[in-house]
């Protein structure tokens, strides 16, 4: 009797053959849907919209002090200058690109007729231009964060 | 694998009642429709604010906004952008507290605290928008921008 499996895992080889070990089940792995890529896709794209709509609401309220005075805006903003908000802001661009990427990728599993059966490939995907968008900016922004 | 048949309901479908709006389609369909466009309103925000100046959030003050905001290309975009991720936002939010808020009354008073601040945050967001002044009387000449008369 084979040890105790994850349900993908499958049935036992028909054939009986014990040589193909059953995929070990993992901490992450249990039913079709739970701890899969469907799952942590939709976890970060709850996280990374929550995320960013709070900051929405700050960002609306900091740009409407152009509207008091030049000098209010502009000390509110020279806070935005300091290392600390500068990597807040690397974690907002992050964001912002998984949630626009994986936006595209639930528009593309609810039109596309072949979108259900390739969501998996897509979240790769996905992951693969975020790492790339994260290239290009992250480099920059470092500079800009440590230069002055 | 044995075929059934599935026996006729006992009643038949209610006579056609009287067709409403299906809001909550049209929620759906506005997440996805925003979320294209705000694709391009974002990276276009954020390029123009954050990469094409030099030294990144650094480059951003009074200044700045006030020669962007002289262009009323500018002062469309930011609009659209206002409006559109404000109202995907909280329609987002909207599901997450139907998802987690299970008391019908704390859901029913979160659902209006959502409605209410995003109410007063898209005409605050507009006004402030469309009743800029770049040059605003009694500021310091080098808080302004370089076309103003006080400069
Ligand atoms: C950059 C372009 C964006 C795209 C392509 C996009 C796409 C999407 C899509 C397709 C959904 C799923 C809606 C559903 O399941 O019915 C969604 C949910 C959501 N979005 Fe966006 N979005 C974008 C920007 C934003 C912005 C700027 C905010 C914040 C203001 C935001 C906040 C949210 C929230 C809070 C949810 C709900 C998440 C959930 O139900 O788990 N999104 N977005």
């Amino acid at each position: 009797m084979a040890e105790q499996t994850g349900v993908l895992t499958g049935p036992p080889a028909p054939n009986g053959d014990t040589k193909v070990a059953p995929p070990r089940p993992s901490r992450f792995q249990g039913t079709l849907y739970r701890g899969r890529e469907g799952m942590w896709s939709w976890v970060l794209h709850r996280i990374t919209g929550v995320s960013i709509y709070f900051f929405l609401l700050v960002h609306i309220l900091d740009t409407a002090l152009v509207r008091v005075s030049p000098q209010a805006y502009n000390a509110v903003i020279g806070t935005y200058k300091h290392p600390i908000m500068g990597f807040g802001e690397t974690a907002l661009v992050a964001a912002i690109g998984f949630h626009a990427l994986n936006g595209l990728r639930i528009i593309l599993i609810d039109f596309w007729s072949q979108g259900t059966k390739h969501q998996r490939l897509m979240f790769w995907i996905v992951i693969a231009l975020w790492v790339i968008l994260l290239a290009g900016f992250v480099p920059r922004q470092m500079m800009n964060i440590f230069s002055e | 694998m044995t075929s059934s048949t599935i026996e006729a309901p006992r009643s038949p479908r209610p006579v056609a009642r009287k067709r409403r709006v299906n809001w909550e389609k049209w929620g759906w369909l506005y997440m996805r429709g925003s979320g294209v466009l705000l694709i391009v309103l974002i990276a276009a925000h954020l390029f123009t604010n954050l990469i094409a100046g030099q030294g990144g959030v650094k480059a951003i003050d009074f200044a700045f906004v006030g020669g962007k905001w002289s262009n009323p290309f500018w002062k469309v975009w930011d609009t659209l952008l206002l409006w559109l991720a404000l109202i995907h936002g909280s329609n987002g939010m909207r599901t997450i507290v139907n998802d987690y808020v299970s008391n019908p009354k704390v859901r029913k008073t979160m659902l209006i605290a959502l409605l209410a601040s995003s109410v007063v945050l898209l005409l605050l967001g507009t006004l402030v928008i469309y009743t800029f002044d770049p040059c605003p009387a009694g500021s310091l000449p080098s808080d302004l921008p370089s076309f103003c008369p006080a400069q």
